[in-house]
């Protein structure tokens, strides 16, 4: 596999497990939860560092998931008791990852982690970073990671998807029909933390938080179907992480930075051209029929 | 402890909200087959009730049971229309499948709907006079439209008790006709429907039953009974200065 | 070594002084910022603003070619204001909503941010290392310089919420009649979202994106715990945003290897942990105690009102306390309590027959009763007479408030007329009714 596309085909999976999960953030209202919970599993990758004493993927998965699924139990906890919400989300987040930096800090001799490269990631490295399974070379880890975690994301929402779609339209009728809200919440956090994780390595958790909000936010802005929108999201995704990497190129720059541009270019151009909730778009419909009425 | 048949009962009911009482002393028997209206002053905890008998919010104190049996156990038994600013209309979706999630709680997990249930989402549309409008998306509804979409789908719950908040609220006079034409047949087919309602003027025409409420119950039984003014000043508390002599002149009449 | 003598070697370096100050007038700062912020229920700006400076700081530098903090602060003020402006854009012209517009900006402002940086790696501006301090901070670079320019930004910062206090107030309470009263609300909105910026934009070198959204929104939250006024609700934030940039300095200098920013913002979360729990009115313990006894007191008026309701209604007998739990439905462990507590208090006798429980009242305890029915009943009538009577018997904390006494005739009569007034008193110990007499 040549080394560009190892590097696309990463990007487009991250892009596209991330699409896919962003759709009900963004339907729940809860897109900064994917800001918070991308910076709250720093302490859970240490931890698990520590404890395991090796850069495995497994015991990282792991304990990032758990953190990330105790970051969303603390926001949702101190919502319960009346913190306003974005004071919960402020509070839990900024507080654990102070946490991760400090034990970064504490074990800097153990820990042979790079904050930089947890930001920002380091994309350009996947393609050397390769796995073995009984002496063969299988390929990139960082695909097989977000691979695994793009089919779990897939499985779990295909599996759950009615479940998925009424807690996320009414979540009460859901409560009244008897699914449970709250599990199915944690689901999705933790298909959230599991994704994030399994992307940051690659990544960076920049483009992670740009892939969970920005191409779900340009796939509202373009289609009525919520199964339409899972899909417009999933290619924006791909496609920012193509016209991405080919920027990157052009200008000499960061590959993660430039999909976050790309993908944020899309956006601008759905905002903007959107045949059904376009500004540009509304606008020529509105001066049409001005001139329709101004010339019976 | 004594159980009843009845569709719904409430005793002692109370509920607190930041251990302000907000309801308290609420107690009744709804009978079978009745369009129950609830009514009382803004703040009075018509919606804290219903959603407290639906088990969305946590009782202080007191017992519900559906026919006989507690909420959890009955969930299929029971339809709800919520009210219509609870849910945001932007959502990606359109008419028929909103009305299509009020099948979910009878598929169970991993099932998805199927034809047969896509039929009887549509017959559901088709009864509240929306069918032409089955695959709009749903923020292109009018007000009303989105309220008989509600309606619409706690049909397709196939229940035997509905509940109903505020269905009356800013909407066309089509669909408040289709609203009473439902309700009536509902009531033919024995169901029994709660409806909370503010609009003192039709509560006559509407309903059989009445649930008078302010912080605690009032009065409830047939409307020809309580809706009095006696009951009504109580309800409201004097801030009715002029409905007190409605109730009369009508019942005259009657 | 003990603490004392390095606490007292942190105080003779002047350096450590400069950043010990630094901190402090940060916490300060965005405390008072952030108090505005979090009221106006955008704490999460705080967030996005430190995340927005990124590409401001970059330019600044790939134009000046300088690493004065004065041109960072310049660009990363453009920047954040861009920022916000796009996010009210996005908001105003779409159906996004405002937590995607704030993701959304955030990560694509950063991204532009990393692809600069980038670039001014590969272009050899020769001296950018410091640049990506400013994104994890590094309080210990803090040098005179630095804290020159923090301070006087923090000093005005203070001075204009002082001059505005009254107008910020209407914003954060209630923009619409800020609006009406002839409030440029707008523009007070633009100029609280510049004085964010700012705060943020000087914080950042010494905590970092990610810590700065802490110590906006983490002090205000916890001085919310406290105090129900805005004027108090200000100075104390402020005091535990600069108690926060204290601890964590101390702490951090005393402490080898440990960064002072994440410090800070462990110091300040403690201290919102400390006011969640303890704090007298909000705080989650009194909450529970609270809670607790409102619902034993419940409980034991409902004992008390079931026994004087089968008395008034001829029934002498001791009573089976299933029944109360068939009238009034409650968990056997709260009726046990109430029991309990009520036969403490002298006020009821409990008897056991035959495996049930049979209770009966004191001589006490059917005037406690007497007085706890006619209180329930007199503010039954009350709620149904609110707009005639006026005076308020509601209380926090209790089913039934105390009757106040003016209030008593009229609530009385109101009790005949409904035929609602308790018929038996004890005190007397005849049938109220047949002579009319008031208690």
């Amino acid at each position: 596999m040549s080394m560009g596309l190892t590097i696309i085909i990463t990007g487009a999976l991250v892009a596209a497990s991330c699409g896919f999960l962003g759709c009900f953030l963004i339907l729940r209202r809860m897109a900064m939860l994917g800001d918070a919970i991308s910076h709250a599993v720093l302490p859970g990758i240490v931890i698990a560092f520590l404890m395991s004493g090796s850069r495995d993927s497994l015991p990282m998965l792991l304990g990032a998931a758990a953190l990330g699924l105790l970051c969303t139990f603390f926001i949702q906890s101190l919502r319960s008791q009346g913190v306003q919400s974005d004071a919960a989300i402020s509070v839990t987040f900024t507080a654990l990852f102070a946490i991760g930096v400090i034990l970064v800090s504490l074990y800097t001799r153990q820990v042979d982690l790079d904050l930089d490269c947890v930001l920002y990631g380091e994309i350009a490295y996947v393609p050397w970073d390769t796995l073995y399974l009984f002496g063969n070379n299988i390929g990139p880890k960082a695909i097989w990671g977000v691979g695994t975690a793009f089919i779990l994301s897939f499985l779990v929402v295909g599996l759950f998807f009615k479940e998925f779609k009424i807690v996320s339209f009414d979540p009460q009728m859901a409560a009244a029909l008897g699914i449970p809200v709250l599990l199915i919440h944690y689901l999705l956090m933790g298909l959230v933390s599991i994704t994030t994780v399994a992307s940051f390595e690659s990544v960076g958790a920049i483009l992670v938080v740009a892939m969970l909000t920005v191409p779900s936010a340009t796939a509202y802005l373009l289609t009525d179907r919520l199964e339409t929108m899972l899909a417009i999201s999933v290619g924006v995704g791909i496609l920012s992480s193509l016209f991405g990497y080919w920027l990157s190129l052009i200008f000499n720059a960061s590959i993660a930075g430039s999909m976050t541009v790309a993908a944020g270019i899309f956006f601008i151009l759905a905002f903007l051209f959107s045949p059904l909730h376009g500004v540009v778009t509304r606008w020529l419909i509105r001066r049409k029929m001005r001139a329709a009425t101004d010339q019976p | 402890m004594q159980t009843s048949n009845r569709p719904v009962s409430v005793r002692d009911l109370s509920v607190a909200y930041h251990r302000k009482p907000v309801l308290r002393d609420v107690q009744f028997d709804a009978p079978e087959g009745k369009l129950i209206g609830i009514v009382g002053p803004n703040g009075a905890g018509k919606s804290t009730l219903i959603k407290a008998i639906m088990n969305l919010l946590p009782l202080t104190g007191g017992e519900v049971q559906i026919y006989g049996k507690p909420y959890k156990e009955q969930r299929a038994l029971v339809g709800y229309v919520p009210q219509r600013e609870s849910v945001d209309w932007d959502f990606p979706t359109s008419a028929l499948d909103v009305v299509l999630m009020g099948r979910y709680g009878k598929l169970g997990w991993f099932r998805k709907p199927k034809a047969a249930d896509r039929e009887y989402a549509m017959d559901c549309l088709d009864k509240v006079g929306m069918a032409d409008f089955a695959k709009r998306q749903i923020s292109q509804l009018s007000g009303g439209q989105q309220q008989r979409v509600f309606l619409a789908r706690s049909l397709a719950q196939d229940a035997r008790i509905y509940f109903m908040d505020e269905p009356f609220v800013g909407v066309d006079a089509a669909t408040e006709k289709a609203i009473i034409r439902i309700l009536n047949e509902l009531k033919t087919q024995k169901k029994t429907v709660l409806v909370v309602h503010h609009d003192l003027q039709t509560v006559r025409e509407y309903f059989d039953w009445l649930l008078m409420l302010n912080m605690r119950q009032i009065a409830f039984g047939p409307t020809s009974e309580v809706f009095t003014t006696d009951n009504l000043q109580k309800t409201y508390g004097g801030r009715l200065t002029v409905l007190p002599d409605l109730p009369e002149p009508v019942a005259e009449t009657r | 070594m003990n603490v004392l003598t390095q606490i007292q070697q942190f105080f003779s370096d002047p350096n450590t002084l400069w950043v010990l100050s630094g901190t402090i007038l940060l916490g300060v700062s965005s405390g008072v910022i952030g108090s505005f912020a979090f009221l106006r229920k955008r704490g999460l700006m705080g967030d996005v603003l430190a995340h927005a400076a990124l590409p401001g700081i970059c330019l600044a530098f790939m134009l000046t070619g300088s690493k004065n903090p004065l041109f960072f602060l310049i660009g990363a003020t453009v920047t954040g204001i861009l920022a916000s402006m796009a996010i009210n854009t996005i908001t105003r012209f779409s159906r996004i909503k405002e937590d995607t517009s704030l993701a959304l900006v955030l990560s694509v402002f950063f991204g532009v941010g990393i692809v600069f940086l980038t670039q001014i790696q590969h272009t050899n501006y020769g001296n950018q290392s410091g640049l990506d301090k400013f994104l994890f901070g590094q309080s210990a670079s803090l040098v005179g310089d630095d804290v020159w320019v923090m301070g006087g930004v923090a000093i005005a910062l203070l001075l204009f919420s002082l001059l505005l206090f009254k107008e910020f107030k209407l914003l954060c309470f209630d923009p619409g009649f800020g609006r009406s009263l002839g409030f440029p609300v707008g523009l007070l909105d633009l100029i609280l979202m510049l004085m964010l910026v700012l705060a943020v934009v000087i914080g950042l070198q010494a905590a970092g994106v990610v810590l700065m959204a802490a110590l906006i929104i983490t002090p205000a939250a916890a001085a919310r715990y406290w105090t129900e006024r805005l004027d108090i609700m200000l100075v104390l934030s402020a005091f535990l945003g600069g108690l926060s940039g204290a601890l964590g300095t101390l702490f951090s200098a005393t402490t080898a290897n440990l960064p002072t920013g994440p410090l800070i913002v462990v110091a300040a979360t403690m201290i919102f942990l400390i006011s969640l729990v303890f704090s007298p009115r909000r705080g989650l313990l009194s909450k529970a105690i609270r809670l607790a006894a409102t619902r034993k007191q419940m409980a034991r008026e409902r004992v008390l009102q079931f026994l004087y309701e089968n008395r008034e209604q001829g029934y002498f007998d001791p009573l089976n306390t299933e029944m109360i739990l068939w009238k009034y439905p409650m968990s056997r462990r709260r009726l046990k309590s109430a029991l309990a507590s009520l036969t403490k208090d002298g006020w009821i006798q409990v008897e056991q027959k035959g495996g049930s429980f049979f209770i009966r009242g004191t001589g006490e305890g059917w005037v406690q009763a007497y007085e706890t029915v006619l209180r329930t009943r007199m503010t039954e009538v009350w709620m149904m007479h609110e707009n005639e009577i006026g005076g308020n018997i509601r209380e926090e904390g209790s089913t039934t408030g105390e009757i106040p006494p003016d209030l008593f005739e009229p609530l009385w009569n109101l009790l005949v007329k409904h035929g609602r007034e308790p018929k038996w008193n004890p005190k007397s110990d005849s049938i109220a009714g047949e002579g009319g007499n008031v208690p």
